[in-house]
């Protein structure tokens, strides 16, 4: 049993060790061992750039089924906003939601509207927060893995107000038990996820607690059956439509939203893994301690930019922007009424449960005396390598390899740099020498003489 | 434990130079981090560290850090060539500060700095010449037990 609950898996079958993951994965937590490729548990933060990376689908994305729904007597689909932004313009939530219901829950939620409310919440948080800052916003788990294990220091500027999807699970479970007299075990809620990393904060929480939701299906999965169900539905009333539509929770689906349209004057937006490496940088340094808050996607332009979405990231992206333009241009406001957040935020309603605690990185030894002795290691071996970082030791960098090789896991004579006679070895490869035989003079000829003319022009 | 049994990195700071600063202080986590040093420890590490390397990167000309480490205890070492310090008691005070106003745009000048550095070692030694520079040397003790 891994101590670490991963929402990817490699499928060895498929794996045949081109190190494309190796490569892409932002915080190193891929190696290429015997020709497949491996996944460092601790360092893993289920970012899922591997998954898009990777040229034979070996790495698999593990949401749920859709049969999960049979383990429950009434199921309720939560979607995430960013799955609005899936369809043609005309498509909107209330249809969607209508379509989710027709292809087999007993209900679909509009998460936007609770998105609302923890926008609402947030800016409470902000007005008397007084601790360090910027505060980051929880909403992307594999932001809140990556501070989790690279970043302790920050975790006291995570937000502690919990999750739209958390919140609303909790929520639905209580109220439907209520309504229709069932035990809240066997109402099933389901995420219906852009990405995998959702399934790592349902499965295993960072806050150590147990999540309101019980389980993730992906957008990708569910996005056919609900394209057909919708097709064969009525056309609704576009404008009646428009106007049950949260404009601070839809938001939520693109990076950027919820500063936006919260109008945050002290806010700084940022998407993608190795942007967001840099800002927090950063922030450890103090650099930005006028910043209030900080919004921060693992995926490029937020979640809409989520390995399990379908439709183009940037496409989507502006059909979230134009609603919100068009619901400020109409002043619709189906949003939830401040007032009443205020209360329940006076409860404590919006609060995390757990505390975050941070989950750092396996040192170089138990033993400080010794692992200080390995550490000096290691910066001679990396000084003893080419630094050219060509990967084909199966670590990612010289650096990663020599510190590899001080943890015992690679032998020295891997880098095929340093000991030629690797190369010998390696071409014995089958992939290798099918590849080069493949590849034969004619094609290698085409190729000089494209380079060629590239040249000239 | 024997000097030559801890690990010993030099690290140059250019004054002036506001595009590389803080990049010790992530340097030197980084290694604390990878051996495996307590998390309250690093933090109070780097909050130090970049309080120094800051003074020197808006007060100096040019300085030197040096990062020590063995199994007992973490020592900061940092001498610069610059204008040193007038009167140290004062520059210890919190909220004293001769920040520039483009250093105060820049979020700095709290007059927080040294006395943060204080606060957060074990043990703090700082001394200065007038124009010649302030070299200071900060202890953090991996065991508590072992602080003097
Ligand atoms: N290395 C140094 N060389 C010359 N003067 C220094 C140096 N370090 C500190 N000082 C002087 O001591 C004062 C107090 O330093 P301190 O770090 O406590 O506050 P600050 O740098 O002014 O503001 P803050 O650190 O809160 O941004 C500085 O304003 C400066 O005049
Ligand atoms: S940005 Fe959104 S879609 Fe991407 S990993 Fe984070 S939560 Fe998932
Ligand atoms: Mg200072």
């Amino acid at each position: 049993m891994n101590q670490y609950y991963h929402s990817i898996r490699i499928d060895e079958d498929k794996c045949d060790g081109r190190m494309k993951c190796m490569r892409i994965c932002p915080t190193q937590a891929i190696r290429v061992r015997n020709g497949k490729a491996k996944i460092i548990e601790e360092k893993c933060i289920d970012c899922g750039e591997c998954i898009t990376a990777c040229p034979n689908q070996a790495i698999i994305p593990q949401t749920d089924p859709f049969g999960e729904l049979s383990r429950f007597k009434y199921t309720i689909a939560i979607p995430s906003p960013s799955l609005y932004a899936q369809f043609g313009r005309e498509i909107l939530p209330e249809k969607i939601l209508a379509g989710l219901q027709s292809v087999g829950f007993n209900e679909a939620f509009d998460l936007a509207l609770t998105c609302g409310e923890v926008s609402f919440a947030i800016q409470e948080y902000l007005r008397d927060y007084d601790g360090p800052k910027p505060l980051i916003s929880n909403a992307c788990p594999t932001v809140v893995r990556l501070i989790q294990v690279r970043y302790p220091g920050l975790i006291e500027n995570l937000i502690p107000i919990d999750t739209p999807r958390e919140i609303s699970s909790r929520a639905l479970k209580k109220q439907k038990s209520k309504e229709i007299g069932l035990d809240p075990k066997d109402i099933g809620t389901f995420y219906i996820t852009p990405c995998p990393a959702k399934m790592i904060s349902i499965k295993q929480p960072a806050e150590k607690g147990k999540s309101h939701l019980d389980g993730a299906l992906s957008i990708a999965d569910i996005y056919g059956p609900l394209l057909s169900a919708m097709e064969k539905m009525e056309k609704g009333n576009y404008r009646k439509s428009l106007e049950s539509i949260c404009i601070l929770g839809i938001g939520w689906a693109i990076s950027g939203g919820i500063c936006q349209t919260l109008r945050i004057k002290n806010s700084l937006v940022t998407s993608g893994l190795s942007e967001i490496l840099k800002v927090f940088d950063d922030i450890e340094k103090g650099k930005l301690r006028n910043i209030d808050f900080i919004e921060a996607y693992s995926c490029h332009q937020g979640c809409v930019g989520g390995s399990l979405t379908v439709e183009n990231l940037y496409i989507s992206y502006n059909k979230i922007l134009k609603l919100i333009n068009t619901l400020e241009f109409e002043k619709i406001k189906a949003c939830p009424d401040i007032r009443e957040v205020r209360k329940l935020y006076e409860q404590n309603y919006f609060f995390m449960n757990g505390k975050i605690e941070s989950r750092p990185l396996k040192p170089l030894d138990d033993n400080i005396a010794i692992a200080i002795k390995k550490k000096k290691e290691k910066e001679a071996l990396y000084e003893s390598l080419p630094k050219i970082d060509c990967g084909v030791c199966g670590s990612p960098t010289c650096l990663a390899f020599a510190e590899d090789s001080v943890r015992g896991e690679v032998n020295i004579t891997d880098c095929i740099l340093r000991y030629p006679e690797k190369i010998k070895a390696l071409t014995k490869n089958k992939s290798f020498t099918a590849f080069s035989s493949k590849r034969d003079k004619s094609t290698a000829a085409r190729e000089a003489d494209k380079k060629g003319r590239k040249h000239e022009t | 434990m024997e000097p030559e049994n801890g690990f010993i990195q030099e690290f140059k700071v250019k004054g002036g130079d506001f595009s590389k600063a803080g990049s010790i202080s992530t340097e030197i986590k980084e290694i604390l981090q990878e051996v495996g040093i307590d998390s309250s420890i690093i933090r109070r590490v780097a909050i130090a560290s970049y309080e120094a390397e800051m003074n020197m990167v808006m007060y100096s000309r040019k300085g030197e850090v040096s990062f020590i480490l063995d199994s007992v205890k973490i020592l900061i070492k940092t001498s610069d060539e610059g204008p040193g310090i007038e009167d140290i008691d004062k520059a210890m005070q919190e909220g004293f500060s001769t920040a520039t106003d483009e250093m105060r745009e820049m979020g700095f000048g709290a007059g927080m700095g040294l006395p943060n550095i204080k606060k957060h070692s074990d043990e703090f030694k700082i001394t200065s010449e007038i124009g010649k520079g302030t070299n200071l040397s900060i202890t953090f003790y991996l065991e508590q037990q072992n602080k003097q």
